[in-house]
């Protein structure tokens, strides 16, 4: 793998504490009930995120699900109209009428999160089909967790892609939980050695807490999609540490209590912000980068506050290209 | 002017696309095949004007069946830059696809602020009426209607089906093309040079003062054959055909039912909650006054359709009873009417 910058390392650390910084503000501002609905965050992944998003080019495209913020700020799509989206605002990055569970950015080849598990999977394959029929040189990403491993969709994307070598890679984030439900009660095998039955390559990055080995898996990936050589599924282990979504009291009673603590131990911006120090970076410096991420929250969340309603009228727009069908 | 048939007015329209515009692509189970003779010039792939040999697998995509995937990997195709026209076969595998019908083709647009557009044709064939049995047989066009974001066409007609989907391709929004397959056949001179039929304007096939029929995909023959038989009694019926049911031309069904005063709606689908039902409630709503007798619908039964020719044949509109629906509304008068309801 090509040694990574200085810069790029820093800013991936940048990119994973905005993720941070960002869900727990969301976390606390639904709890407040300043962010209607509900969300669901992606802190304790942040690195699983993070090595994906930064092994894809600028024009290269991806898809969500509904754990998705971290996607979007991943890839580099500014905060304060995420954050404008998540409290429903004109300003927002879908002008209101997608909220936590729908967002997109495609100034980013951010193409949309889906509330549906797994619906968005064949959506990334689209995508690489267009970059195959047209001729382009982009990739596009499905992210997925171990709960929509068991949708078909995602098979039938495996087989069409493999057979068509389309430029995609299937990223599975194995949190261990769809929701409830630990991952290994519902799945049958190892998630990513399914990707044999399709004669592509199946590749299980174990710890997923890594940003670079999460990087350097979604790398190659990439680079095979790119030379035409098709379709990879990687799964990615990884923990999530708060609630399935904020706000929900199920209690923790389906992940026995230590497992948490354990994962806790490997937090990733904590392993990384040390791996960075042992590279020569400071704590001064660390500390500051952390204090930056804050200080771009608080100027999200003060953007989004000072933003007005959509107007009414906004509830009508953009069903259909032609606004004289409208209803 | 070329005699073509519905299916040959379709092939047409498919070829002329894909001339006119290379981000367009055709995606389907048996497209390369041209199993349905939509994808060639002939039924057959040894014939001149094949598909596969004018533009390549990559834009003539052969698929397997997994409807989910197609319809899937077709929206986030559009999404993207291309304009893919997907061969569903039958009406009723959209079943298989519903999610990515509704929860992405129709919603990715609003969803998203308008950051995306949909440039996609779903294209399938209603098989009623060919003894297939309940799995192939169904008109689910209705259900489609409940689903905001989708532009619906049932065309009639072999020059509406190529007109009407030259427009849809060219859209910038999901089209589903709802085509009856008893239409397959059916011929007429479709003019040579390249035409597009805007979405949301009806077609009147006849004039008359006494009813307006407004019927729908097949309904439309039918109809036609039902209103020369009036004609012989001296009941001179209207035949005004939507074409497209999203967007509906209100206003040409208004007109019509403003002159007439008398309304049947004719259709293969289902009864409730069907397109008739819809066109009904909008004319009650808007010109009820205008009514001189009350709306009959001529539908399917809320029945599934059986295999047995025997059984089959009636389960949709026919003749008979629209020509019965006409005399029963002509026949009505609307101070009679009143009268039973007062009394």
């Amino acid at each position: 793998m090509v040694e990574l910058s200085d810069d790029f390392m820093l800013e991936m650390q940048r990119r994973m504490l905005r993720i941070r910084a960002f869900d727990e503000r969301a976390s606390k501002m639904v709890k407040r009930g300043h962010i209607p609905g509900t969300v669901h965050t992606s802190i304790g992944q942040e690195a699983q995120v993070v090595g994906a998003t930064m092994a894809l080019g600028d024009q290269d495209y991806m898809t969500g699900n509904h754990r998705s913020h971290g996607h979007p700020i991943g890839k580099g799509s500014p905060l304060g109209p995420l954050m404008a989206e998540l409290q429903g605002k004109g300003t927002g990055v879908c002008q209101g009428k997608g909220g936590s569970l729908h967002l997109a950015d495609f100034n980013v080849g951010s193409l949309g999160e889906s509330g549906i598990v797994g619906s968005s999977i064949p959506i990334a394959m689209g995508a690489a089909l267009s970059s195959q029929v047209l001729g382009r040189d982009t990739v596009a990403l499905a992210f997925f967790g171990d709960g929509a491993a068991n949708q078909g969709v995602l098979y039938e994307s495996m087989n069409m892609s493999g057979v068509w070598k389309l430029p995609v890679i299937f990223l599975c984030e194995n949190n261990q939980y769809a929701l409830s439900t630990p991952a290994h009660t519902v799945t049958s095998g190892v998630i990513a050695d399914r990707a044999a039955g399709f004669g592509i390559p199946g590749v299980r990055v174990e710890d997923g807490q890594d940003v670079l080995a999460v990087y350097k898996a979604v790398s190659e990936a990439v680079a095979r999609a790119r030379a035409g050589e098709g379709p990879t599924l990687i799964e990615v282990v990884t923990y999530r540490y708060n609630e399935h979504s904020e706000g929900l009291r199920l209690g923790t009673d389906y992940r026995p209590a230590d497992e948490r603590e354990a994962w806790l131990k490997k937090d990733p911006l904590v392993m990384f912000r040390e791996h960075l120090i042992s590279l020569g970076h400071t704590e001064e410096e660390m500390d500051q980068l952390e204090a930056d991420v804050i200080a771009e929250v608080d100027a999200a969340v003060e953007f989004s506050q000072n933003s007005p309603w959509p107007d009414p009228e906004v509830a009508f727009q953009d069903l259909y290209t032609d606004s004289e069908y409208a209803a | 002017m070329t005699v073509m048939s519905f299916l040959g007015a379709i092939g047409a329209a498919q070829k002329e696309a894909m001339d006119a515009d290379e981000r367009v692509i055709i995606i389907g189970e048996d497209v390369e095949a041209n199993v349905y003779g939509t994808t060639g010039g002939g039924k057959s792939r040894a014939e001149t004007g094949d598909f596969v040999q004018m533009y390549g697998r990559n834009r003539i995509r052969n698929t397997p069946i997994s409807e989910e995937g197609i319809v899937g990997a077709a929206a986030g195709a559009a999404m993207t830059g291309l304009r893919p026209l997907v061969d569903l076969s039958y009406s009723s595998f959209l079943y298989m696809a519903m999610d990515q019908l509704v929860n992405q083709v129709a919603k990715n647009r609003y969803m998203f602020g308008g950051q995306a557009s949909m440039p996609v044709v779903f294209r399938s064939a209603m098989f009623y009426g060919l003894n297939t049995g309940a799995h192939h047989s169904d008109r689910p066009y209705p259900m489609f209607m409940n689903v905001p974001g989708l532009k619906i066409m049932v065309p009639s007609t072999p020059s509406d089906a190529k007109g009407l989907l030259r427009t849809a391709i060219d859209m910038n929004d999901p089209v589903l093309s709802f085509e009856a397959c008893i239409l397959w056949g059916l011929k007429e001179e479709v003019q040579d040079e390249e035409f597009w039929i805007p979405f949301g304007v009806a077609r009147t096939h006849r004039e008359g003062t006494d009813v307006t029929i407004v019927a729908i995909s097949s309904s439309v023959q039918e109809s036609l054959a039902a209103a020369a038989e009036l004609e012989a009694e001296g009941i001179s019926v209207e035949v005004v055909d939507p074409r497209t049911l999203v967007p509906l031309d209100k206003d040409a069904i208004l007109r019509s039912v403003a002159k007439t005063g008398r309304l049947v709606v004719v259709e293969p689908a289902h009864r409730t909650c069907g397109a008739a039902g819809e066109i009904s409630a909008i004319v009650s709503e808007e010109i009820f006054d205008s009514l001189q007798a009350p709306i009959i619908r001529i539908t399917a039964p809320d029945m599934q359709i059986p295999f047995s020719p025997a059984l089959e044949k009636q389960m949709y509109p026919q003749k008979a009873q629209i020509i019965d629906a006409v005399r029963k509304v002509a026949g009505a008068s609307k101070s009679t009417d009143r009268l039973v309801v007062a009394g």
